[in-house]
């Protein structure tokens, strides 16, 4: 079976101007099918860039990248879209839904744009299916602004999962969050990497990482570290562990 | 309501179009109405020349047509229907105690068919009449209702120059000349009667032919000149013959230089209305820049950004169309109730304007759409 993903030698150059900047510098990484990987590294390491080459959202200065067994270097604009559209699934760090569209209007999005026509009837179907996976099915017709920051950023997986993806990226997806909240989103990936979704993320979090099967750690647009976590932190028993918390100092406030 | 702002050029645009449209098709439908109103076929004989570099001495500086011209006319061309030899003059009228200054006329009893009149009550005077220079008369409308409020006025007496002249018959009303002329002030006495009695001229005014048909007008004019050059000889001709849609083609070239004038200044201004939807586009576009990278980002091609945008453009501009409508037939309306002026107001105006307003939002759209859909998603994504 070939990787989901593999990378050969990529490398990512900006040029503004007169100066160039190496955000990525030869890196080589093969992810296979029900992976969930975590890339960590400080800021400006060249997360995001790599993230961006994966997500077909920005292509490579040098290397190759096969998705799915297919070189994607080579594509153009709307391939790529294409691509974005039906293999992959993006979670931005910033929710990234449309104002004034409500939660199941911006999980259909996607398949507005599928290179097959979808029917408006499979459409919803779809989505509020999307929804129930996330478990915001009542949710449906929220607008944005009317749901909270851990609801919004659910909203944003269904619409990432609508097409079935490939692979789920998500840059950042807790960093705009609080703990708990953190909390629980993880433990929607982890429900959807036990369903056999691949899940590619990034984090600054070392607690977050800790959700995650896989760790890459990226210094200097290179991948410095690649290791499995042991002993890996599951999303309930930490809820239970946060809820716990919160009894015990409602207990204490009260008496 | 900064849509509606936007939308001002092309409402005022759209609004010029249909006003200007719906005036100049009433001030052409009027002049049309007004031209049938002379007459069908009719071809007119001025006494004096004229030259295509200007007039030469004028129209009747030598009045030398006279009663036997038309006679003759009426006599040899052949395809002619009716002849009047007519003779005009400002006259103080009286009768029934009252007095009223008028238009006295002096024709021949085919003068009726010439102007395609008819007789409201009574009858017109007949060649008879003509030949023994009667003191008979027809009056219009105005003249009736001036006169004699209250009575029926055929019958009656009316003096001209202090003769009296027996009223036989009153016509149907014909309302304004499209020189603005009342054409029912009038009084119609045989024409010798007129030139002997009241104008006390030898010459005619004009002699008014009706043409059989409007094929034979131009033949018919050859005819009238020719007869009228022999019977002066060798002298140099004193009458010019204009027909009837010589006129009409003044007339409508007049209304048509209007409506192109009234109509490009409303180009104008929709063009400038497109320069507004292109603004308010770009504006739009660069607000919404994160959501087209979004867009962009779960796949949407360029075309179907590109779409988005002309949609909303051309809904925008539509919109403005639409309005604009209202404003003009409303702006029509005031000017058709405030001047009296004709306004007709057409379906075809109406859905072309906005067709093309919607077409201008597709045309000033395209370019903030274009950007819209060139956009980088990164870039859009990052954008705040
Ligand atoms: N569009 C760009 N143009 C120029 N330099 C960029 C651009 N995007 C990122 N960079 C640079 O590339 C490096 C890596 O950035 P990024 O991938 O965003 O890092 P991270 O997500 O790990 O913080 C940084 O030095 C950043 O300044
Ligand atoms: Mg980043």
């Amino acid at each position: 079976m070939h990787p989901v993903v593999r990378l050969e030698e990529i490398y990512k150059t900006y040029s503004n101007g007169e100066v160039q900047v190496h955000a990525v510098r030869g890196v080589s990484l093969d992810i296979h099918k029900g992976e969930f990987v975590a890339i960590m590294g400080s800021s400006g390491s060249g997360k995001s860039t790599l993230m961006n080459v994966l997500g077909c959202l920005d292509r490579p200065t040098r290397g190759r990248y096969l998705l799915d067994g297919v070189d994607t270097s080579h594509l153009e604009r709307n391939e790529r879209a294409d691509l974005r559209n039906q293999k992959l699934g993006f979670v931005f760090q910033g929710f990234n839904l449309l104002a004034r569209t409500t939660a199941l209007e911006n999980v259909e999005l996607p398949m507005l744009y599928s290179p097959k026509r979808v029917p408006a009837s499979e459409m919803r179907k779809r989505a509020l299916a999307a929804l129930k996976i996330v478990g915001l099915e009542e949710r449906a017709d929220h607008l944005p602004n009317q749901l909270s920051g851990g609801q919004q950023q659910r909203v944003a997986i269904a619409r990432a999962l609508v097409n079935q993806p490939q692979i789920l990226l998500a840059d950042e997806p807790t960093g705009n969050l609080d703990s708990k909240t953190s909390v629980e989103v993880m433990g929607v990936f982890q429900r959807l990497n036990d369903q056999g979704i691949t899940i590619v993320m990034v984090t600054h979090e070392l607690d977050i990482a800790h959700y995650c099967k896989r760790n890459l750690i990226v210094r200097d647009g290179k991948v410095v570290r690649d290791e499995f976590v042991t002993n890996r932190s599951i999303s309930e028993v930490e809820m239970q562990k946060v809820r716990d918390a919160e009894m015990a100092a409602k207990l204490t406030h009260s008496s | 309501m900064r849509s509606i702002l936007t939308a001002l050029g092309i409402i005022i645009g759209v609004g010029a179009v249909i006003a200007t449209v719906s005036i100049g098709n009433g001030a052409k439908h009027q002049v049309e109405g007004q031209i049938a109103n002379l007459g069908q076929n009719v071809i007119t004989v001025f006494p004096g020349t004229t030259t295509t570099g200007g007039m030469r001495g004028g129209f009747g500086s030598s009045s030398t047509l006279t009663i036997e011209d038309a006679e003759a006319i009426e006599r040899e061309v052949i395809g002619v229907v009716a002849v009047s030899a007519e003779v005009r003059d400002r006259q103080q009228v009286l009768a029934n105690g009252l007095n009223w200054n008028t238009t006295v006329m002096g024709e021949s009893p085919g003068y009726l068919s010439v102007r395609a009149w008819d007789i409201d009550s009574g009858a017109m005077f007949t060649d008879a009449d003509v030949r023994s220079t009667a003191k008979v008369a027809v009056i219009g409308q105005t003249v009736a209702r001036e006169l004699y409020p209250d009575m029926d006025p055929v019958g009656q007496t009316i003096r001209i120059r202090n003769l009296p002249f027996k009223i036989l018959g009153v016509l149907k009303s014909k309302g304004f000349s499209f020189f603005g002329s009342d054409q029912d002030d009038v009084v119609i006495v045989p024409t010798t009667s007129a030139m002997r009695r009241v104008a006390r001229r030898q010459f005619l005014s004009s002699i008014l032919i009706q043409a059989q048909a409007p094929e034979a007008m131009a033949r018919i004019q050859q005819d009238v000149t020719d007869l009228l050059q022999q019977r002066r000889g060798g002298r140099e001709p004193d009458f010019t013959v204009r027909n009837q849609l010589e006129l009409a083609e003044a007339a409508t070239a007049t209304s048509k230089t209007m409506t192109a004038l009234l109509g490009s200044i409303a180009g104008v201004s929709l063009i400038v209305g497109g320069i507004g939807i292109m603004n308010i586009m770009l504006v739009s576009v660069t607000e919404r820049t994160r959501e087209i990278g979004i867009r962009l980002a779960i796949g949407a091609h360029d075309r179907d950004v590109r779409l988005q945008f002309l949609i909303e453009a051309m809904i925008l501009s539509m919109l403005g169309g639409v309005l604009g409508v209202l404003f003009g037939v409303g702006a029509s309306q005031i000017v058709a109730a405030q001047t009296g002026m004709p306004v007709l107001i057409s379906t075809t105006s109406i859905t072309g304007a906005v067709i093309f307003s919607a077409f201008v939002g597709i045309v000033f759209g395209f370019y903030p759409a274009h950007k819209a859909a060139q956009l980088d998603p990164i870039d859009a994504l990052r954008f705040e």
